[in-house]
């Protein structure tokens, strides 16, 4: 496996299994996430990731001691001992005994899982970024640019057939990729995928932006990579292995799109299986779903009524599932306090910096104050003093440097916070899915309700001629038909909207389980981090305070 | 010879002073700060072990522009500074430091063994306040000197070392390269210390800032534990009630800071400024003394021509002279007292100096490493806490 066991123990909690640890993206550097909401300050240890080599699928990371693999010591994922340079008498003596306990935990974990662990993975990189041409067909004469990424994915999931894959990909076939996933799987949490940064492409420097790019990418195909539905999509897997021209289309339905989901139903209709459960043929899924003519004219029109009413309101959806307004009210609390939290957090950060900085510059006048003093020195009191000056001084700066490290370490523990606000995006998105599902369900019905009240008034209208009135007879007949069909289109509708709640349960469960662990560590590594730095300026001031105790009064 | 200032031994001759209970007199635009100041002496021209006055800062300025006009050479203890800002004039963490600035003042100036001597010390240690009112408004533009005429002289200083540097020659001033050498010093000494003190400065809004964030983060996670509930939900709200602690803990070290580390800086940049008033006394006492002496050559050419065409106005000219030779003896022995009081001094500066330095860096040093125990203590006492806390994920196929 991937050879960080020694670096931090706490990843085995990090996310829900084995696999997905090892499915995870190394090179957690703190860059911005790719949900493009604000970020910590830049790291200063951010560099471009490298890759490391994945051993063969029978090695257990947590049981054998395979060495450290090419990783360079910065680009190591979230570790406490970090960097190795601090890994003082003081610190370790601490995080030793956080370290055993927690190692406990992770061994039990490991054991436990450990057929499953070996048992699939997928990693995935991102790289190489390209320059390449616009083909003809672009409005700007002389031919405009994108960037190419090569995404190589390492993977034994049966369904790859194949262990190692490279393809090209631009960025507009990533929002292809997560505009048909989030088609195929709602009300599942899908991870958000990389902002378009329009204004931010025209302002960064080129090289910059496509890193930044770059690294936003990986982390978010890490993301779908971890997700224990999504990793094993059609979608996902078409996007990583099939090379050349992208194969999936971008969904042209627009209508179907915003009818949200009926563009499935006769696929459902006609194929009768779940597109999740089923393995679907490739051409299938690369395909929007074409469906009979006379349904999708009946959620064309139906999108027609929808579309037309926004002009007051959209028709009301009538949630009655108390249990799920009241989850979903307590989300929207927990991503306000997780936001607010995530900005105390950065202001919190922000004021430790200039801390180190402003000990800094006071070390530093020190500094120069000691040497002014040394060089004119006529008096032994001078010397005296100088010498004094210069603990102080050293102190300072080291106690600036210090800050400067704790906030590195400080910004990788609390970006977990940052990913919880999008994984909460996610939620939302899951949640609208649900909600339009029930519109959907909801509309049909009163469609049914409003085609049989036209029949019933026709039926009656038609009674009234004697031998029956042959338009009116023939135009009953069309709406029964109609009525059959909408019939089975809204049980469809019904069947897709449980399956959502269904999905939105189960991702919901998963969340509290994942984010009660991962907030866990974050906390236990944020203290600890403090505490160790904390440590370590007293001591480098309980020196100077030693140094001149003879002042004392 | 006073002991040590604050501890008046038996029969050793003492004279220490306090300066406290700061009271806001007054409304509006003519409201100010009365101090008390306590004397406790043993020195018979005093009449009594003890005396309480009350004094404003005004009363402080008047002090130390009469001992710096009397007793020229000597380094006389600053002043804080005038308050520019209204809006802090009457803040309590102003006053405080004032009170502080002043106290120590008055007992520099108390225990040093020439100034403490002085009449006007008596007087403002002992007058009643209408009487020191009217020795205040007695002081007309006499004595003071305007800040223009000290820049100016400043100007004319600086304008020397560099010209030594240049390798000019000023005729009107010292060219003595030791003095040469310790008036360079302490005017690069005024900037280092300056820019020492800004940063420290700083560092106190830092820690203020610092904490107010404490405060702020604390709070939210607080909230953020309400909304997760369970045990890790206590954790939060643990984690956010120490924060809150440590926010307190950090606006006490900034205050901690600004009285112990900032002030004493400031002090000595005021020190080092009031040496600076000394050297232009100085330069005036030269020049002064320069000037007489050319003035007394070209008295005796005058004299020498009266004699030999035997004018009447000889008698005349010649008590002049003696007059003129009186005033030059005056002027250099004034010149030459104030190059010896200087020298003494500096000496004494640069000790007390490195004791005041001393006391400042330990407190910083002391205060930091309290401040740094605290905050590791109170992060280490959550982790048995987040110990207690038990991961969710046992299965990895959920």
């Amino acid at each position: 496996m991937m050879g960080y066991e020694n670096q931090g123990y706490e990843e085995a909690h990090l996310y829900a299994s084995k696999e997905e640890m090892a499915s995870l993206v190394l090179n957690e550097d703190p860059s911005p996430p790719s949900n493009g909401s604000k970020s910590f300050t830049h790291d200063p240890f951010s560099s471009s990731p490298q890759f490391v080599e994945i051993p063969t699928e029978d090695t257990d990371p947590l049981q054998s001691p395979s060495p450290n693999q090419v990783l360079p010591s910065h680009s190591s994922i979230n570790s406490i001992l970090e960097p190795p340079s601090y890994a003082d008498a003081i610190f370790q003596s601490f995080d030793s005994d956080y370290v055993d306990s927690a190692e406990v935990v992770s061994q039990d974990q490991s054991l436990s899982a450990l057929p499953s662990f070996s048992s699939d993975y997928i990693k995935i990189c991102v790289s190489d970024p390209q320059k390449e041409q616009e083909q003809s067909g672009s409005l700007v004469p002389g031919g405009s640019y994108y960037f190419t990424y090569l995404i190589t994915t390492f993977t034994n999931l049966p369904e790859f057939s194949g262990a190692e894959f490279n393809v090209r990909r631009r960025f507009r076939d990533v929002v292809t990729l997560s505009d048909r996933i989030s088609e195929s799987y709602r009300g599942y949490f899908i991870p958000i995928r990389p902002d378009k940064s329009v204004v931010e492409s025209q302002v960064m420097q080129q090289n910059e932006f496509v890193e930044q790019r770059r690294i936003a990418l990986e982390k978010y195909l890490g993301r779908l990579a971890v997700h224990p539905v999504l990793k094993r999509s059609e979608e996902l897997r078409v996007f990583l292995t099939v090379s050349g021209k992208m194969p999936l289309a971008r969904t042209t339905d627009v209508a179907s799109r915003m009818l949200d989901g009926a563009v499935r139903l006769p696929k459902q209709l006609f194929g009768g299986e779940s597109v999740v459960g089923g393995a679907a043929e490739v051409s299938e899924v690369v395909q929007p779903a074409k469906g009979g003519m006379d349904l999708l004219r009946i959620f064309r029109e139906l999108k027609q009524s929808v579309v037309n009413d926004w002009g007051a309101t959209k028709p009301p959806v009538i949630e009655e599932d108390k249990e799920f307004l009241e989850k979903k009210e307590k989300l929207q609390d927990l991503e306000q306090q997780i936001s607010n939290v995530s900005q105390q957090a950065e202001s919190l950060v922000k004021n430790h910096h200039d801390m180190g900085e402003t000990m800094g510059q006071l070390g530093l006048a020190f500094v120069k104050l000691t040497k002014f003093e040394s060089e004119e020195a006529i008096y032994d009191s001078q010397r005296a003093r100088a010498a004094d000056m210069k603990n102080v001084a050293t102190a300072a700066v080291k106690a600036s440097r210090l800050y400067r490290e704790l906030n590195a370490q400080t910004v990788k523990h609390l970006e977990k916070l940052h990913e919880y606000l999008g994984v909460m995006l996610a939620v939302n998105n899951a949640f609208s899915d649900r909600t339009s599902a029930l519109l959907t369900v909801q509309t049909l019905i009163s469609e049914l309700s409003s085609l049989n009240s036209r029949i019933e008034k026709l039926e009656a209208a038609s009674s009234k001629i004697f031998g029956g009135d042959r338009s009116r007879i023939r135009k009953i007949e069309e709406l029964r038909e109609t009525v059959r069909v909408t019939e089975e289109a809204k049980n469809c509708a019904v069947r897709e909207y449980e399956r959502i709640k269904e999905n939105n349960k189960n991702e919901l469960e998963r969340l509290d389980k994942e984010r009660h662990d991962d907030f866990l560590i974050m906390l236990k590594g944020f203290v600890v981090n403090q505490a160790g730095y904390a440590e370590k300026m007293a001591n480098t001031w309980e020196t100077v305070a030693e140094e001149t105790s003879g002042y004392a009064k | 010879m006073a002991q040590s200032p604050r501890s008046p031994t038996s029969q050793a001759p003492y004279l220490t002073v306090s300066v406290t209970d700061p009271a806001k007199m007054g409304n509006g635009v003519q409201a100010y700060i009365s101090y008390k100041v306590i004397t406790k002496t043993n020195f018979p021209e005093y009449q009594g072990p003890e005396k309480i006055v009350i004094r404003r800062y005004s009363d402080f300025v008047w002090l130390r522009d009469r001992l710096f006009e009397k007793y020229k050479g000597i380094f006389i203890p600053p002043l804080p500074e005038k308050s520019t800002v209204e809006k802090f004039r009457f803040s309590a963490e102003f006053i405080e430091m004032r009170r502080q600035a002043l106290d120590v003042f008055v007992n520099r100036v108390a225990s040093h063994h020439e100034l403490q001597q002085s009449e006007d010390l008596r007087t403002f240690l002992l007058e009643d306040e209408q009487t020191m009112e009217r020795e205040r408004s007695q002081e007309t533009g006499i004595f003071k000197k305007k800040p223009a005429d000290f820049m100016q002289i400043f100007k004319d200083v600086q304008s020397k070392v560099s010209d030594v540097v240049l390798g000019k020659e000023k005729p009107v001033e010292e060219s003595n390269p030791e003095y040469e050498k310790q008036k360079n010093y302490i005017f690069q000494l005024e900037d280092h210390l300056a820019e020492a003190q800004k940063h420290a400065y700083r560092l106190v809004k830092r820690h203020r800032e610092l904490g107010q964030s404490l405060s702020d983060f604390g709070k939210a996670v607080k909230l953020l534990g309400t909304c997760e509930g369970n045990s890790l939900g206590k954790a939060f709200s643990e984690l956010g009630a120490k924060s809150e602690m440590l926010s307190i803990k950090l606006q006490r070290e900034a205050h901690h800071l600004l009285m112990s580390f900032e002030e004493p800086l400031k002090d000595y940049v005021r020190a080092v400024q009031s040496i600076k008033a000394t050297i232009a006394e100085r330069a005036i006492a030269f020049r002064n003394h320069c000037e007489l002496a050319e003035t007394i050559k070209f008295k005796e050419i005058d004299l020498n021509k009266l004699r030999l065409t035997r004018s009447e106005k000889l008698a005349d000219a010649e008590r002049e002279y003696e007059q003129l030779k009186a005033d030059g003896k005056e002027s250099k022995r004034k010149f030459e007292t104030i190059v010896k009081l200087m020298n003494q001094e500096i000496a004494r500066f640069q000790e007390q100096k490195t004791i005041d330095m001393g006391v400042a860096f330990h407190e910083f040093a002391k205060g930091q490493a309290n401040l740094a125990k605290s905050i590791a203590e109170a992060w280490r006492s959550l982790l048995p806490k987040l110990e207690a806390c038990s991961f969710f994920v046992q299965n990895p196929d959920a």
